[in-house]
């Protein structure tokens, strides 16, 4: 059990909103690994608590959502225990984060080169000069042309791209081991897509990152991940190494993410294989929560809920694992 | 930016334009007239009556009246009180000073408990504390401005004993009229205690004036820092690991103020009319009580000349607010 690589460990990692008797849960007892230096690919439909369990990562689930996890542990430190400001020291240093939205995710009053520096300010001081230097030279490493003068832009002046590119450049301020990029490229130009996501995969090499990867985009995972995650309702109901999966995927979840795709599906219509969307607060079924969109669901699937089977590393969430073919195990 | 000076700049003639006809026809509609008022008691005979109406041009048509008048404000020329004999402009600008005192405590007053109560009350949103900012801001914008001015004085220059009731200073110290501004006069003087007791005259005028001004910036504030709190960059700022207190202050009070920052600037108009009211509760020697005065004498150039004096003054500081609001909004700065 024990890894020296291992850098972030969540075990039974749980999100709820809302407060009395009935809250919702957005995420679901999730428990996994990330090692240094590794991507791992998180996966899943829109509402399947992608961002709320990274989120919670980072301590920025505010009341009434509710964090409870058996452990989070980061570097041998449990984030679980930490006091306000023992958390904040590690936010935004060790651990950081891309979001979705990179117009919307940087002050607007303020010029980029004022926000990478303040991230500098803040964990790791140095004279204003020093700040600037090195807010140029991220700039340069995430690819800006002419760093000296974008740096006092305002994000108005910035494209999309380039705006993430600055939010890139502001999470690797600190060289910080672990990145988390929720869904950094749905927001972009297609062209500019794969340049982002090249480009973060560089740095991951370049620095050692770990780097967990949100995505709907089963594809991009397939390309850049280690090993995957797939969630779906609040849950993990797949995880495994990243060829593995896509060589062989054990869920009907997940065998309908990869039947969705373009190369493999003759229709256009997204989650061909599955009708219906990510049940909410309001509409959770008994049992599996797949049930109701499972072409394999048997009576026992609408009543209880399965546990994981398969070897350590490989689970799946699901009584009829798919074998090698594709076809329910009885 | 030059663009945008220029077009607010051309808004200003046609504003300009309307206030001078509105403050000329509503002199004009009231009813008496102010040759019946210098009369008096006694009254006048129709000669003497036809010789006076024509001396101060009464006697012509009104529109050309307005005419004349419009003519000679272009010229700098705002005519010369009925009543006193001296030009309208001399009077305002002896008298400007004392109200400009007290609308900037006021403001002052406004701005700052305004934005803290406001601030307060979003980060503490739900809380014990937003409710009693949200009830003391609906109290205080729908107080009676007379009403509440009298309350105050009740409470505390009569029965504390605690602040002058009225004017502007204690007839004990002579103070030399170097700026007109009271504060700054009284610093000038070697009169010992004399700063302390224009402190203490200003106090209650200016929070019965702000009192309203401070209730709007309250809720604006609130609910402009509610919405900033949830955008985006915000959690952007959470994740970098900043403290709460540089959040706010830095990343969510530069945008909040934005909003804020226009509806401080329409206040200034409510300061001013605000002032004539309270310049009366609190007999403070300035423009308002000049102006409510004249009108009871139908001293129609003080009336008009003041009116439109002021419609200036506030037609500027307009001007000026949208000038800030391009200096802390760098989205309009960069705009054609
Ligand atoms: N602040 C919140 N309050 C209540 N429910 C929330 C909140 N944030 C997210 N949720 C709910 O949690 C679920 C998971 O959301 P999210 O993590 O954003 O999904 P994903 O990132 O996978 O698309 C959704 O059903 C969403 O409606
Ligand atoms: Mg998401």
């Amino acid at each position: 059990m024990t890894n020296d690589k291992k850098l972030l460990s969540v075990n039974n990692l749980s999100v709820t909103f809302g407060t009395g008797d009935n809250p919702f849960t957005a995420v679901d007892r999730i428990s996994y690994d990330v090692d240094a230096g590794e991507v791992l690919g998180i996966v899943g439909e829109s509402g399947s608590g992608k961002s709320v369990s990274s989120l919670a990562l980072m301590g920025l689930i505010d009341f009434p959502g509710k964090v409870r996890a058996d452990s989070l542990t980061f570097e041998h430190t449990n984030l679980i225990g930490l006091s306000e400001n023992a958390r904040r020291k590690i936010t935004g240093d060790e651990i950081a984060m891309i979001f979705q939205d990179p117009m919307t995710s940087l002050n607007p009053s303020f010029t980029v080169g004022n926000q990478i520096m303040e991230a500098i300010e803040v964990h790791q001081g140095g004279s204003k000069k020093e700040r600037r230097a090195k807010a140029i030279d991220l700039l340069q490493q995430v690819g800006i042309p002419a760093p000296e003068s974008r740096i006092d832009s305002y994000p108005h002046q910035l494209s999309g791209g380039m705006s993430q590119r600055v939010m890139i450049a502001m999470a690797i301020a600190c060289d910080p081991k672990l990145l988390i990029a929720d869904e950094p490229t749905t927001a972009l130009d297609v062209t500019i897509q794969a340049q982002i996501i090249e480009l973060l995969l560089k740095l991951q090499r370049e620095k050692n990152m770990g780097l967990i990867l949100i995505t709907h985009d089963l594809a991009l995972v397939a390309e850049a991940a280690d090993r995957v995650v797939v969630m779906y309702a609040g849950q993990i109901v797949e995880t495994g190494p990243a060829n593995e999966i896509f060589k062989a995927p054990r869920h009907p979840y997940t065998q309908a993410l990869m039947n969705s795709l373009p190369e493999s599906a003759e229709g256009h219509d997204r989650l061909k294989a599955l009708p219906g969307v990510v049940p909410g607060a309001l509409d959770r079924p008994q049992g599996c929560l797949l049930n109701p969109r499972c072409p394999y669901a048997t009576d026992r699937c609408r009543v209880e809920e399965p546990g994981y089977y398969g070897p350590e590393g490989r689970q799946s969430k699901c009584f009829y694992p798919l074998d090698d073919n594709g076809r329910p195990t009885q | 930016m030059l663009y945008f000076i220029l077009r607010r700049i051309g808004m200003v003639i046609p504003t300009f334009i309307g206030v001078s006809l509105f403050a000329f026809a509503l002199i004009h509609l009231i009813p008496g007239d102010p040759v019946t008022v210098m009369g008096g008691e006694r009254g006048m005979t129709a000669t003497e009556r036809a010789e006076l109406e024509a001396m101060l041009g009464l006697d012509k048509p009104i529109w050309v009246q307005y005419f004349q008048y419009i003519g000679n404000v272009l010229q700098g020329d705002l005519g010369t009180s009925y009543v006193s004999r001296e030009p309208v402009m001399s009077e305002f600008l002896t008298l400007f000073p004392a109200t400009i005192e007290l609308t900037v405590c006021a403001a002052i007053f406004a701005s700052v408990v305004g934005l803290t109560l406001g601030i307060l009350a979003a980060v503490r949103r739900g809380g014990l504390l937003d409710h009693t900012v949200m009830t003391i801001s609906l109290t205080g914008y729908s107080m009676p401005i007379f009403w509440w001015g009298l309350l105050l004085m009740l409470l505390f220059s009569v029965n504390l004993g605690w602040t002058p009731v009225s004017g502007r200073m204690d007839v004990i110290y002579w103070i030399d009229e170097v700026t007109g501004f009271m504060l700054i006069d009284t610093l000038l003087s070697d009169e010992e205690g004399a700063f302390t007791a224009a402190v203490q005259h200003l106090i209650l005028p200016s929070i019965v004036l702000g009192t309203i001004p401070m209730a709007v910036i309250a809720r604006m504030t609130r609910s402009s820092m509610l919405e900033v709190l949830g955008e985006d960059y915000i959690r952007t700022a959470r994740a970098k690991g900043l403290s709460k207190r540089r959040i706010i202050v830095k990343h969510a009070l530069r945008n909040a103020l934005i909003p804020v920052i226009t509806v401080m600037g329409l206040q200034v108009g409510l300061l001013l009319s605000g002032a004539i009211l309270t310049e009366t509760i609190f007999a403070w020697p300035g423009i308002g009580k000049w102006l409510v005065e004249s009108i009871s004498r139908r001293d129609y150039p003080v009336v008009q000349g003041g009116l439109l004096l002021i419609a200036t003054i506030i037609i500027l500081v307009n001007l000026l607010v949208d000038l800030m609001y391009g200096v802390v909004n760098p989205r309009v700065r960069h705009s054609k």
